[in-house]
């Protein structure tokens, strides 16, 4: 699975840092969402599924076998 | 409408929730207005790039008097949409941001553990809302923001006026000008003399260049300063008293180290109580179709998110509190590009002073009976007008 975020969307909400700690975080800048590892291990699958359901701005997406069906 | 019990929704909007989910009524003015209920429906609606939350447009759905006239003195990113809203939000997103916000934590316990050892050297019982429940949000965001707490005269009176849907027009016209003036003036203080702090830097970064407006810093400072205070306060002497009366989730979180219980507890407070619980307010600006009906161009709609945090088709026994509840997140934050941007920050508060309070307070209990308690219904933030305590 391999994920995606989009900046342009992004509201710096953080809920994906909430969900998957190990796989986003926030820039210093301005808040906005920064993509620690776009290959998505196998233990961190759930994680991902969260963080994408829980962005208020639907800005994650999760492309690749096993995604959820409205990804993107 | 008045809840009968304080930890489920109004007994009206459930009535409305087990029938239709998205349903026509008429609001305080006699204007129609789409309400929509369901969790799943709340979410799309929210979420939804013709909905709009922009307050100039002539059907939107003001929750009271007061709040029409105040949104006709000023205009906030909350009341915009993008690219205006991204503009205003991002310049203060950082501020926010999770782990920005996560470092606060021992600053925070300090703060409630100062506040916390006043009341125990004080009389009992005294009022937790009063005490520890009120101060301690405005002291975060005091900080934070650079506005001198010791000023909070001059603001608190104005924010509780400003908040409640019973403020005349006239009230909160005069409310919010004095607090205004007080804003600027604080402002122009920072242009001369920089502090480490959000409006020093967007005085210098911002303001001084031209990128934005005394005006429209001042604007938004009334919103970062108000909107945190009555719902966190709120949150905390509601979520002591939920606690209280459910002994074995009181007891799990008191001895707990487990940070992810208290989070856990927290997040199921949060959905349970809901304390925005006026119903998110938005204009559609083309037609669209929920749950089966269709909203039309023009269409006000109101998204009921405490209804939709009790939505039984998404959460078994929906007003019980169960704090090893899994499945989908709450939105007492809303949804969407206007999700609260201080949700960070009142996770971190209340992360940090619920457990503490049931900690230094074993004894605690209500000093009234349960039936006593006054609920503000009325409020823009639902809570009570005070909680006395014993210990």
């Amino acid at each position: 699975m391999r994920v995606e975020a989009e900046r342009d969307e992004c509201i710096g909400a953080g809920q994906c840092v909430l969900a998957a700690p190990g796989l986003f975080d926030q820039d210093d800048t301005a808040g906005l969402v920064v993509v620690l590892t776009r290959e998505v291990p196998p233990s961190m699958i759930d994680a991902a599924r969260e963080a994408a359901d829980s962005c208020p701005a639907q800005a994650i997406r999760l492309h690749g076998e096993s995604e959820r069906s409205d990804d993107g | 409408m008045a809840r009968a019990c304080p930890f489920r929704p109004a007994a009206g909007l459930r009535e409305i929730q087990d029938g239709e989910r998205v349903r026509r009524v008429r609001i305080w003015n006699g204007r129609p207005a789409w309400l929509v209920t369901g969790y799943d429906e709340v979410r799309a609606v929210l979420a939804d790039a013709s909905i709009s939350s922009n307050t100039d447009h002539p059907s939107f759905p003001h929750d009271s008097a007061g709040s029409a006239a105040r949104r006709r003195i000023t205009k906030t990113f909350i009341h915009m949409d993008d690219p205006e809203h991204a503009r205003l939000r991002r310049l203060v997103t950082r501020d926010f941001a999770v782990r920005r916000i996560d470092a606060l934590r021992p600053r925070i316990q300090r703060m409630a553990d100062r506040l916390i050892d006043d009341l125990l050297a004080g009389p009992a019982p005294a009022d937790l809302l009063d005490a520890l429940a009120r101060p301690l949000p405005s002291l975060v965001i005091c900080e934070l923001l650079g506005v001198p707490y010791e000023d909070r005269h001059l603001f608190h009176p104005n924010t509780n006026v400003n908040v409640s849907w019973k403020a005349t027009p006239e009230q909160a016209r005069t409310a919010q000008r004095e607090m205004l003036d007080y804003l600027g003036s604080l402002v122009d203080q920072k242009r001369v003399e920089p502090t480490d702090d959000i409006v020093s830097r967007l005085v210098q970064e911002q303001v001084l260049p031209g990128h934005l407006s005394r005006d429209e810093l001042v604007w938004m400072l009334e919103v970062l300063l108000v909107a945190g205070h009555e719902t966190t306060a709120n949150m905390i002497t509601l979520g002591v008293l939920a606690l209280l009366r459910h002994p074995p989730a009181l007891e799990e979180v008191r001895d707990t180290d487990d940070p992810n219980v208290v989070a856990n507890t927290v997040e199921e407070l949060l959905r349970v109580l809901t304390v925005a619980h006026k119903g998110r307010r938005r204009v559609a600006l083309a037609d669209l179709e929920i749950a089966g009906q269709r909203i039309e161009r023009g269409d006000a709609v109101i998204a009921a998110l405490d209804v939709a945090n009790h939505d039984p088709t998404v959460f078994e026994t929906p007003s019980r509190l169960d704090i090893r509840r899994e499945g989908p997140h709450h939105i007492a934050f809303g949804y969407g590009i206007h999700q609260c941007l201080g949700q960070a920050l009142a996770r971190v508060e209340l992360q940090v002073v619920v457990p503490t309070v049931l900690r230094r307070m074993p004894a605690l209990e209500l000093a009234v009976d349960f039936d006593e308690l006054r609920f503000k219904d009325a409020s823009v933030a639902y809570g009570v007008e005070s909680l006395p305590v014993s210990w």
